[in-house]
């Protein structure tokens, strides 16, 4: 049985350990006005494509794709992917020239433990989109050190 | 110099929107994992990916301590004739890598 | 009935289950990155090993290639048939300690560490000249006896925790420790690259990780009991298709 008083003598060994900064779900909804700068942000158009369960947070294959024809009129001008859990929010903005072709943005990324993650396109006609998925990140059974 | 393999189609139909995947070898060192004394390994990542065709951009990234170690990278592009891709890296302690691929359609 | 036939099947030892490769263990996601050679970071090493096979070193400016000619043919299936007997030291040899020790005896060059980039992007480029190919263990008698060696350092009990890679790999893979699922630990794909350590490494290193994590004290690098276990297991895995560079999370 654990009496206050080993809690007591073991509460200060709770301040030496490593400080795990987290952002916070409102520290990503800054990130995101960031981003669009308060415009409202509508749910579609944008296809954000994740593994719901990932065996290691190191290295987790991400891509997004929005349905646009790409051309002077109507195109997409970025992608922006955010996350809720992670040290920082932002993970990476992508900017498309008139010759991308498609607005696809595809890359490997870092997540710290089980989140949500969004990603929010920037399109000509000043509005925003988005799309966000659930990840289950396990831990390793086995980590060396 | 930093190992980078990049991957384009071998043959491209004028005006074909090809797929362009980048690697590049870098630690992408976080700024946020502790060291064995309690201090934090210095941040040192590569903050911004540029692709441009004959000058003019494609795509551009900004990147953050949450891209994965060893970059991966991969983006679209329409070809409308010959020319030259040229793909940077930059990032943190003055890291600034070039490469440049010709692209020839057929 | 069903059910009991069931669990005697979940029960069985991994000797009598069909052996699998740690690849076929992964999430869909995972093995798609060591399917395509333009998101296997991986590569990186390789092609840095390439450059390096054709580099000269040492005083007398020799390079690998200046000997051994284009590494596709005159390394296609060495990797598969690692590690051989070395006559210089009389013990048996695995190809990064042989690459190490053609690297300082015939070019002349400083000796590479174990784990050096160096070695490591030369050996996956070694390593990769034998992809597909079916492990060949040598039947040198003389490897004989470190091969009975391994088999009964992979059954001896070792650490705080007091188990050995058989109670694991072979008694319980399969199973799931917490998230993950046990393999039967081939090592069909080394050097490889593994999510966690976010780089390439050697079997070594792996074997080392798995002490660490019994809580036993790993034997030093390029050890002869690494050198014994790797013979145990390439026999154990012997037929198994080589996956160098390997993924593995």
């Amino acid at each position: 049985m654990t009496t206050p008083r080993r809690l007591l003598l073991a509460a200060p060994a709770l301040f030496l350990l490593p400080r795990i900064v987290h952002a916070t779900p409102e520290a990503m909804a800054l990130a995101l006005r960031e981003f669009t700068g308060g415009a409202a942000v509508r749910t579609g158009r944008v296809a954000l494509d994740v593994s719901p369960l990932v065996e290691n947070g190191n290295t987790v294959p991400i891509s997004v794709i929005v349905d646009s024809p790409m051309t002077e009129e109507d195109h997409v001008r970025a992608i922006a992917i955010f996350t809720e859990r992670n040290p920082q929010p932002h993970v990476i903005t992508a900017q498309f020239g008139p010759r991308a072709g498609r607005a696809l943005l595809a890359t490997h990324i870092r997540l710290a433990t089980s989140q949500t993650l969004h990603a929010v396109a920037a399109l000509s006609d000043g509005t925003f989109w988005s799309d966000s998925a659930q990840v289950v990140v396990t831990l390793a059974a086995c980590l060396e050190g | 110099m930093a190992r980078v393999l990049i991957n384009i189609p071998r043959t491209i139909a004028a005006g074909e929107t090809i797929t362009v995947r980048t690697l590049i070898q870098h630690l992408m060192e976080s700024g946020h994992r502790p060291n064995g004394d309690g201090s934090v390994v210095p941040r040192d990542i590569l903050r911004r990916f540029t692709a441009s065709f004959e000058g003019a951009p494609v795509f551009t990234a900004e990147l953050s301590p949450a891209i994965a170690a060893n970059p991966f990278l991969s983006f679209t592009m329409t070809v409308t004739e010959s020319g030259t891709l040229t793909l940077r890296w930059e990032g943190d302690n003055g890291f600034d890598q070039t490469e440049t691929r010709r692209i020839s359609v057929t | 009935m069903k059910r009991v036939a069931l669990l005697l099947l979940c029960c069985l030892p991994a000797a009598a289950q069909e052996r699998r490769s740690g690849f076929a263990d992964m999430a869909r996601e995972t093995q798609a990155l060591q399917a395509d050679d333009a998101m296997n970071p991986a590569m990186l090493w390789v092609q840095e090993g390439e450059a390096l096979w054709s580099a000269p070193a040492g005083p007398a400016g020799q390079s690998c290639a200046s000997c051994h000619g284009d590494a596709g043919t005159s390394m296609r299936g060495v990797a598969a048939r690692y590690p051989a007997w070395d006559m210089a030291s009389q013990t048996p040899i695995d190809l990064a300690g042989r690459i190490a020790q053609c690297r300082a005896e015939r070019q002349g060059a400083p000796p590479l560490a174990r784990e050096a980039p160096v070695l490591l992007a030369l050996s996956a480029h070694v390593g990769l000249q034998s992809r597909g190919e079916p492990i060949a263990p040598l039947t040198d008698p003389r490897l004989a006896s470190a091969v009975t060696e391994g088999a009964s350092l992979w059954r001896e009990r070792r650490g705080q925790l007091d188990l050995s890679c058989a109670q694991c790999h072979d008694d319980n893979a399969g199973r799931r420790l917490a998230g993950s699922t046990i393999p039967q630990a081939h090592p069909t794909g080394y050097p490889l690259y593994r999510l966690e350590w976010q780089s390439i490494g050697s079997l070594q290193r792996r074997l080392r990780g798995c002490m660490t994590g019994v809580r036993a004290e790993p034997f030093a690098y390029g050890a002869p009991e690494y050198i014994a276990i790797e013979l145990f297991l390439m026999g154990r895995a012997a037929g198994m298709l080589m996956e160098t560079p390997a993924v593995r999370p």
